[in-house]
């Protein structure tokens, strides 16, 4: 059996943190997704702007410098900020946040992901019948009956693909919150290696976790292109 | 312009040693995502047309190479072969030490590893695309496999894997930053030091998220223009 020196239930620890920042970013990056898509296509000048400029400034600086910029930044920008807020309101909004590890990761991941996943959407989004709208405008449906009837469902079959893939990519990115302190599954396992001087013991079964949550995800994608692909041939 | 000149003399943070500092960074940087890419591309070539092949020794261990290094983070990926490289008995005395003492070379095979195993798998894509015309041709001319392969599939395959080998060097480029975790001054690293020496996280932070910008930008650029010559009898007309 493998002996990891007792540091095995920690590491075990360690990997539920790092499926909870994934699992938490990815519903963010859904989230800015959505919205990011929406204010491409619909949105006026201003928020197609903004959001053009979200996705190119996002996708051209690495996920590290991000992820530092907001974790050493965040809690000063965010300080100042409540500081403004407390002398603004005579003294009277006192809050204050601590911006751990935990929420620059996960804030950070779900903000860059949210650029790709704008990307993603808005591809999916251009896919769906034009028809189909004015047919449910047509019905007297409001414009967020529009999306939540006929736009998201079928909006949903064609951006699986893409979806899927920045899982993966995101899944392999909660590995830099290491970096910045969050005791997560490799962070755990390089401090392991240092101290016992055995590095593959410990690597080899955070790789092997990784790809196993892989496959997993593999497996989940192809039972919700099922779901999401009823009524539809394929060619 | 004037206030310009002024926010530049009055700045405490970008004076010539950081300037310097930084620039150090950019060529780290710039030195290891060209020469992994380089070595990577090389690699991958005989990767890709192993991956193709129908016998199943030939190609399935290129496949676990693509599927291991593909479906695990290149972050674990560095930290073994650098801790795992640097701890084992009796390295620091043998004369392979003077390769490792610097965190630069287990760095580079990283790289190019991962990169490689991305690759291999966007050439296996360009290849199987072949049309199957072509290679019936060139089997109708009586060309030999090797003839077929280095004259009809792997020239086209080439052009058409260039798009997605585009977004592989962005991605090689952004990827370089956790070098900066294993004692790397690249630009990340330039500016972790900065960071830490002035504790002033936007001037530093920022000022090379513009430089990596920049750097993206120039990268589309180049490809943009090579799809324009080498690809330009699918450009619309």
């Amino acid at each position: 059996m493998l002996d990891l020196h007792g540091y095995g239930p920690s590491i075990f620890s360690g990997a539920i943190v790092t499926i909870e920042v994934a699992l938490l970013s990815i519903i963010i990056a859904f989230i800015l997704g959505l919205l990011g898509a929406v204010a491409k296509q619909s949105g006026g000048t201003i928020s197609r702007s903004i959001a053009t400029a979200y996705t190119t400034i996002i996708r051209g600086v690495p996920d590290l410098v991000l992820m530092m910029l907001i974790f050493f930044g965040g809690q000063i920008a965010f300080n100042n900020f409540t500081e403004w807020l407390y002398y603004a309101s005579d003294e009277k909004i006192d809050i204050f946040i601590n911006i751990n590890e935990f929420v620059a990761g996960v804030l950070t991941i779900g903000f860059i992901f949210g650029a790709y996943m704008t990307e993603t959407f808005r591809g999916a989004f251009l896919a769906v019948d034009q028809g189909q709208i004015e047919a449910g405008k047509a019905y007297g449906m409001t414009n967020l009956q529009v999306f939540k009837r006929i736009m998201f469902p079928q909006m949903m079959r064609h951006a699986l693909p893409g979806l899927g893939n920045n899982w993966q990519v995101l899944l392999k990115t909660t590995a830099l919150v290491s970096v910045i302190g969050l005791a997560d599954m490799v962070r755990l396992a390089t401090e392991a290696a240092k101290s016992t001087g055995e590095p593959f013991l410990f690597f080899i079964p955070v790789a092997a976790v990784y790809l196993g949550l892989t496959a997993c995800s593999e497996w989940g994608f192809a039972v919700l292109k099922k779901r999401y692909n009823v009524g539809t041939v394929e060619a | 312009m004037d206030a310009l000149l002024a926010l530049i003399d009055t700045n405490k943070i970008f004076n010539l040693t950081t300037l310097g500092h930084y620039w150090d960074g950019f060529v780290m940087t710039i030195q290891l995502v060209a020469s992994s890419l380089l070595i990577g591309l090389i690699i991958s070539v005989p990767l890709a047309v192993m991956r193709t092949s129908k016998n199943p020794f030939i190609n399935y261990p290129v496949w676990f190479f693509t599927y291991v290094f593909r479906g695990t983070p290149l972050l674990i990926q560095l930290y073994m072969i650098y801790y795992g490289v640097t701890l084992i008995d009796g390295i620091q005395e043998s004369v392979f030490w003077v390769i490792f003492e610097r965190a630069y070379y287990p760095c580079l095979i990283a790289f190019t590893l991962n990169t490689a195993a991305y690759t291999t798998e966007i050439f296996r894509g360009a290849i199987e695309a072949t049309p199957k015309g072509e290679i019936e041709a060139a089997k109708a001319y009586g060309m030999s496999w090797l003839k077929r392969m280095t004259r009809i599939v792997l020239p086209s395959a080439f052009r058409r894997a260039i798009p997605a080998y585009s977004n592989e060097v962005i991605f090689m480029l952004h990827a370089s930053a956790i070098a900066s975790t294993v004692t790397i001054i690249d630009l990340t690293g330039a500016a972790r030091d900065i960071y830490a020496r002035y504790y002033a996280p936007f001037e530093s932070f920022l000022f090379v998220a513009a430089i990596y910008l920049s750097i993206t930008f120039t990268i589309i650029f180049i490809f943009k223009q090579l799809e324009k010559r080498l690809l330009a009898h699918l450009q619309p007309r």
